[in-house]
């Protein structure tokens, strides 16, 4: 086991380095840096920048060095963890993201938790309910929730929610509470708030492992083993937890491994609409105001979160299934 | 197969084959009517694959349908509600028409107020001329399918903050927001079969290669990639070009899951016997893989593109409702939704929201269409 877990955070390395270049690159797309744009817009208004301080910023931030060498200093200092500078908000990146990055973590691992809380139960029901109106019912409600659009979904819901209860269900926590310090009436404030972003990002991720989890215990039911326990006479909830439910739980640590880009990439959009203080609307900002730094400190976070997350679904699979850490990887 | 040795040249004979007895033509048995017969059982899927052929007809002859030019601003009718069509009249029942609305503004909230003015009904106009239009670009016209009174208006939905009717752009809309998912899952596509047939087929380092390289790709969360790239197109380029960037950002970056579908069917078809066989009579890869392995998965194939044709549109909406996709002159549904991303103006205007709703009706109708596909091409899963 400590084999396989070693070799498997080994092979994370080279993932995170091929990330960390194509995040670069992507960052550095668009023609021309945020000092130039900076620059262009206040000679725009008749004040011409301090040449001294450009001079000084480009050289303090590597913008007049060649590419290699700005990803070398760049990718170095994410290692010590240095984010970067944040030319919009004169600020160093750590200072903003700050919060967010917690938040963003929270409301992420929030949704697996209720994705896992919710298919589990929908999942065993339709299986062992089969072509039954239930079953029907949520195969139905699985559809609609894998198709409908999420950040739609959100839309709606906070305009019915403003519209018919007088209710405004944007933001992360009660006004008073942004910008204290952590305590139990934050906290709760926090949870209660959570709900709604945690159910629309959730719903396709939700409807999806619930089909999953049915159609896998659907075979599992089929198998002799689950024959022989019910000829033995034993009782069906017993039948149903010896055997087949144990086989059929797989998915839902295998599927994280794709569960979380979509969660990452909802909660991203979601957070724009519900305007939530976590990391996808200052991406979104970043990107358009050509915040390089911080745009890519960012990119870089949400993708380290999807292979941590990866690794940890990875491992977890192993400890519960020898013949992952066996044979050395799962064949997916 | 490269293991046995070249023992023999090819031994293949230059005598013309005279058979004793004219052959029959080989009548090959379609799969398709039992594919269909299957796929007509699914009520859904049918009933979806109808109302998608009639959204992509209408895109065809959008300048028709629309009332209205997308851009014909009314700059009297800021945010008017939608109107209702009504029949009857007086009492009696009469051909349709909307009623005239008188627009006031209320000073303390600076708000403007439309009133129906019950007494002048504005009969509706069919196969009418109207606003002018350049169909498709070529062709100068003013035909329409329905027009407003003369003088009057028809807002069957509303319009938006510069007065522009809502449903008019709405049907624009949806050229572009429907052909950018089919454009985008072709290239999408064509890069999957390419990159996972070679991949599948020749195996060894170019296969592990583009293993990793999907693995990486797939650590990606989609959405903030998708807002990184477009981006990073350049803001002076055309409309035109706008689009066609968006659709190669969806579509480059999605097609690693058809690549590892067609990967898996080819490692595992690469053993039959009727491929070895192609193999000994000298076809070549490139034959083999189009003629004798892509075809026994080509329904699955169709079934997984209707599939992922929804989440290409959806990712044009996202990206154009965030503001970073396609921008206006550009009417694309995201764009309509756009406007709706303040919260505020869906409360006052919430016919700002309908944009969504052909969207959704979409989607689930890809949806359902590629269920239906998917288990009309396998009875068996």
């Amino acid at each position: 086991m400590l084999n396989y877990a070693i070799r498997r955070v080994l092979a994370m390395i080279p993932t995170l380095f091929a990330i960390s270049i194509i995040v670069f690159a992507i960052i550095r797309l668009p023609p021309g840096d945020y000092l130039t744009t900076a620059i262009a817009e206040l000679e725009a208004q008749g004040e011409g920048a301090d040449p001294q301080k450009i001079a000084f910023l480009r050289q303090a931030y590597g913008l007049d060095q060649p590419a290699w060498r700005q990803y070398l200093d760049w990718a170095g200092g994410l290692l010590h963890g240095d984010l970067g500078y944040s030319f919009a908000y004169n600020l160093p990146v750590g200072a903003i993201i700050g919060d967010r990055l917690g938040l963003t973590v929270l409301v992420s691992a929030a949704t697996i938790l209720f994705t896992w809380a919710v298919a589990f139960p929908i999942g065993v029901y339709t299986a062992t309910h089969r072509h039954r109106i239930g079953d029907y019912l949520f195969n139905l409600l699985g559809l609609i929730g894998l198709a409908v659009p999420n950040f739609l979904a959100a839309l709606i819901l906070l305009y019915a929610a403003n519209a018919w209860f007088g209710l405004s269900i944007g933001g992360l926590m009660d006004d008073r509470f942004v910008g204290q310090d952590w305590s139990l009436a934050k906290l709760g404030s926090v949870m209660a708030h959570l709900c709604v972003p945690v159910i629309v990002i959730g719903m396709a991720g939700t409807a999806g492992l619930a089909r999953r989890l049915r159609a896998n215990l659907l075979d599992e039911l089929d198998k002799p083993a689950v024959a022989a326990a019910r000829a033995k006479g034993l009782s069906p909830l017993t039948v149903l937890i010896k055997y087949p439910l144990r086989a059929a739980l797989n998915p839902f640590i295998a599927d994280l491994g794709m569960l979380l880009p979509q969660i990452v990439s909802g909660s991203a959009i979601i957070s724009v609409v519900l305007s939530l203080p976590t990391t996808g609307p200052l991406l979104l900002d970043a990107l358009r105001s050509q915040d390089t730094q911080l745009a890519g400190s960012l990119l870089m976070f949400l993708a380290f979160l999807t292979v941590i997350g990866t690794l940890l679904s990875d491992l977890a699979l192993a400890v519960l299934d020898p013949r992952i850490r066996l044979t050395g990887g799962a064949d997916r | 197969m490269s293991d046995e040795p070249d023992a023999l040249p090819h031994f293949v004979s230059t005598e013309p084959w005279l058979p004793s007895e004219p052959t029959a033509p080989v009548r090959t048995r379609s799969r398709i009517p039992g594919w269909w017969a299957r796929l007509r059982r699914h009520r859904l899927a049918v009933l979806s694959g109808a109302i998608l052929l009639a959204l992509y007809l209408s895109t065809l002859v959008c300048e028709v349908l629309a009332p209205y030019a997308p851009d014909s601003r009314h700059s009297d009718f800021i945010h008017a509600p939608p109107q209702a069509v009504h029949l009857l009249h007086a009492g009696r029942v009469v051909s349709p028409f909307v009623y005239d609305t008188d627009e006031s503004l209320e000073m303390s909230t600076l708000q403007r107020i439309y009133t129906e003015d019950r007494t002048r009904p504005e009969p509706l106009r069919f196969f009418c001329h109207g606003d002018r239009y350049r169909f498709w670009s070529l062709i100068d016209g003013d035909f329409h399918l329905i027009c407003p009174a003369p003088g009057g208006t028809l807002f069957l939905l509303g319009t938006d903050r510069l007065g522009r009717d809502l449903l008019s752009r709405l049907i624009y809309g949806a050229r572009v927001s429907l052909t950018i998912g089919l454009l985008g899952v072709a290239l999408s596509f064509t890069l999957g079969i390419a990159i996972g047939g070679f991949a599948g087929y020749y195996g060894g380092w170019f296969d592990f290669l583009i293993q990793r390289a999907i693995e990486i790709i797939r650590s990606f969360p989609e959405l903030p990639l998708w807002l990184a790239l477009s981006a990073a197109l350049p803001v002076s380029w055309s409309p035109l070009l706008v689009y066609f960037g968006i659709t190669m950002i969806l579509g480059l970056l999605d097609w690693t899951g058809h690549a590892r579908a067609v990967r898996s069917k080819f490692l595992a078809l690469r053993e039959e016997d009727f491929v070895r066989a192609a193999m000994l009579i000298g076809a070549s890869p490139a034959r083999i893989m189009v003629r004798h392995m892509l075809p026994n998965f080509a329904s699955h194939l169709i079934a997984s593109a209707a599939l992922a044709v929804p989440g290409m549109i959806l990712g044009e909406t996202a990206l154009s409702f965030l503001g970073l996709g396609l921008r206006a002159p550009i009417v694309s549904w995201g764009v309509l939704l756009n406007e709706a991303l303040n919260i505020n103006a869906v409360v006052l205007y919430p016919w700002l929201l309908l944009p969504a709703v052909p969207v959704i009706v979409t989607v689930l109708a890809f949806n359902f269409l590629g269920d239906g596909l998917r288990d009309a091409a396998d009875p068996n899963a």
